[in-house]
């Protein structure tokens, strides 16, 4: 039977396409304008030829303080920060899990709710402890300072505890008389099982990392660890007097922080789904 | 080099339920054991004691010469099939049967040659380079047992391979393992709570109940000699009719008739008759059945009706004609008889003249 075509639903869903694109497009479009266009006419909608020089100048043009930062670093500084949030917390909470899951010491249960109610309190709760072990550890203004104290994550460590709690037992006790031990079943049958969800958990912490601002601003003060969120933020700062913000270049800055995050979901979500609808354990 | 011995084996879990208890029990080399019994008997929890993935609390069991008590799954030279095949799914079948090897250190060549081999053997070639799930359950199966045969372990252990393939296949996938087993000749250890499957594929059958051995026979052996109600139930199917009767001069009586000599027992019995050893007979000698259902399975019928107010059950011939009261006879060396209380079988006599098969 052929599905009857329905307008109204159509542009219920159109409308709320248009309104979930519009900022971005806006941005894109606004960001390949000159800043005095911006001013003066507000945001476009259409993009203008401004684009490449923009972009250029962004990604090359060396600013801050101290003259030596640029897009491409801080481009480079968040790539660093999300790819190694994102690694260091699948490694330590799939090995947290590993060790919740299938060893049985004392306390087991409670260390895991231990753990699982650290998801209560955010970052910003123990950020100041946080500074002062990174300070007196002499890793400030390091990318170990900056990745490390927040690599604990309670709630990968519980994503994979259940997921390992759903791998069936026969797979270890299989596993253990095809003379795989602990180190052996973890890399050999675990890891590979866990694609899908490490997929999944990659999405979430990678976005997570890259989105940081309070954290690397606390810990870095050297400007060659500024990340692209901490640059939208400085072309904005220089409204004083006469002078016009750089609207263009702040557009730029975020389009770019769009795409990596964007690339991200694209490339693990293929992953994922297709783990989830081929994957039976 | 492949002989199992159990000494008066026993597992207690930690909170004091005692699992198995006692089982004394010799494998001869090649020899395949079928551990049968309903479910919570034990049975599996046997053959993981033997498997080494629960503890041996009692007892001393013994692979190959060496006691196992305290080694590894992997060093006490088994191999085992389990019920939902636990194939590794991000494997190929190539690799899930090689992996247990690969972890031994065989070199590549030998590996190679073993699983062309076995897969020769289980009519896998054309699957090597296949997911598990791309296979059905009867392949996975074949899978589960390749991954068992490269090893050439002292002894295999199936935990219900079959449980999870559907009728027709488990009747075709029991030969296969018979063959396969006969043809390899190593010892196994075969677990089920199927009673046609234990009878069919078994060299000797252990039948367990509520973690202690009730008998340990050869098949036909144990169908025509049951050592208690327990294993007369639930060995032969329809299940043997158990009836509570009386030995009064000699003779067993039930339902005022006289069934057949019994020996010396006095008093209350349980009289045991498979269902296929009952005859119609004459009126006069035989004991008045009240007719309640027929079954008809096509090869034959299976009447169900009362005796002296107990469920009887009746294999016949088709075609014979069956009226509201049917009387029926058996022969005497088909009657059983069972101690009341403890169920125990009681000799009446000795029984090697029918045991020729």
């Amino acid at each position: 039977m052929m599905q009857r075509i329905k307008p109204f639903d159509h542009l219920i869903l159109i409308l709320g396409a248009l309104f979930l694109c519009m900022p971005v497009v806006m941005a894109f479009a606004s960001s390949t304008h000159t800043a005095i266009d911006i001013h003066s006419n507000g945001l476009y909608v259409m993009p203008g030829s401004n684009g490449a020089e923009t972009y250029t100048k962004v990604l090359t043009k060396r600013g801050g303080f101290t003259g030596e930062v640029t897009g491409l670093t801080m481009l480079m500084n968040s790539m660093i920060l999300g790819v190694g949030f994102a690694v260091g917390k699948i490694v330590l909470s799939m090995m947290a899990a590993y060790a919740l899951v299938y060893f049985r010491f004392r306390f087991a249960t409670p260390i895991f709710w231990v753990i699982f109610t650290t998801l209560l309190l955010p970052l910003e709760v123990r950020i100041m402890p946080s500074y002062q072990v990174m300070s007196e550890l002499k890793l400030l203004n390091t990318y170990q300072g900056l990745i490390v104290p927040l690599l604990a994550s309670a709630t990968g460590t519980f994503f994979f505890r259940q997921f390992f709690k759903s791998v069936p037992d026969e797979l270890l006790e299989a596993a253990r008389i095809d003379g795989a031990g602990p180190v052996k079943f973890f890399i050999d049958i675990l890891v590979p099982l866990s694609r899908t969800m490490m997929a999944a958990i990659f999405i979430i912490m990678f976005i997570y990392g890259w989105n940081q601002y309070l954290w690397p601003m606390l810990m870095t003060t050297d400007e060659s660890f500024f990340t692209l969120m901490r640059g939208i933020k400085t072309i904005l700062q220089v409204w004083v007097g006469s002078q016009i913000p750089d609207y263009n270049e702040a557009f730029a800055l975020a389009v770019l922080a769009m795409v990596p995050p964007l690339v991200v979901v694209l490339v693990f979500q293929r992953m994922f789904i297709k783990g989830l609808t081929e994957s039976d354990k | 080099m492949g002989q199992i011995s159990f000494k008066s084996v026993g597992k207690t879990y930690a909170g004091g339920v005692t699992a198995v208890s006692d089982v004394t029990l010799d494998v001869a080399e090649g020899e395949f054991i079928v551990l049968v019994g309903p479910s919570g008997c034990g049975k599996s929890t046997l053959l993981r004691m033997v498997a080494g993935l629960e503890e041996i609390t009692d007892g001393e069991i013994d692979i190959a010469g060496r006691v196992v008590n305290r080694l590894d799954p992997a060093d006490r030279d088994i191999a085992m099939v389990f019920q939902n095949y636990a194939l590794y799914p991000h494997m190929t079948v190539k690799e899930n049967m090689a992996y247990g090897l690969k972890n031994r250190r065989t070199p590549k060549a030998e590996i190679e040659a073993r699983v062309a081999e076995a897969a020769r053997m289980l009519e896998l070639q054309p699957y090597l380079d296949r997911k598990p799930r791309a296979l059905s359950g009867g392949q996975r199966q074949r899978v589960a047992m390749g991954r068992a045969i490269v090893r050439q372990p002292a002894a295999f252990l199936f935990d219900e391979p079959l449980s999870n393939l559907d009728a027709k296949l488990r009747v075709s996938m029991r030969m296969e393992i018979r063959k396969l087993q006969r043809r390899i000749g190593t010892t196994s250890l075969y677990v089920t709570h199927d009673q046609l499957e234990a009878m069919t594929l078994a060299d000797r059958l252990v039948v367990l109940n509520g973690g202690k051995v009730e008998q340990i026979g050869k098949p036909l052996e144990v169908y025509h000699r049951p050592a208690s109600t327990f294993v007369a139930s639930f060995i032969g199917s329809p299940a043997m009719n158990l009836l509570d009767a009386r030995v009064e001069g000699g003779q067993v009586w039930l339902g005022g008739a006289a069934m057949g000599p019994a020996g010396r027992a006095e008093g209350p019995v349980t009289l045991g008759i498979r269902a296929e050893d009952l005859r119609p007979a004459p009126a006069s000698q035989g004991v008045a059945l009240k007719v309640e259902h027929v079954e008809e399975l096509g090869s034959g019928r299976v009447v169900h009706g009362h005796v002296d107010g107990q469920t009887l059950a009746v294999s016949m011939a088709p075609g014979l004609s069956i009226g509201d009261v049917l009387h029926v006879a058996a022969a005497p060396e088909a009657l059983h008889l069972f101690d009341t209380t403890t169920g125990r079988r009681i000799e009446t006599r000795t029984r090697t003249a029918e045991l020729v098969q």
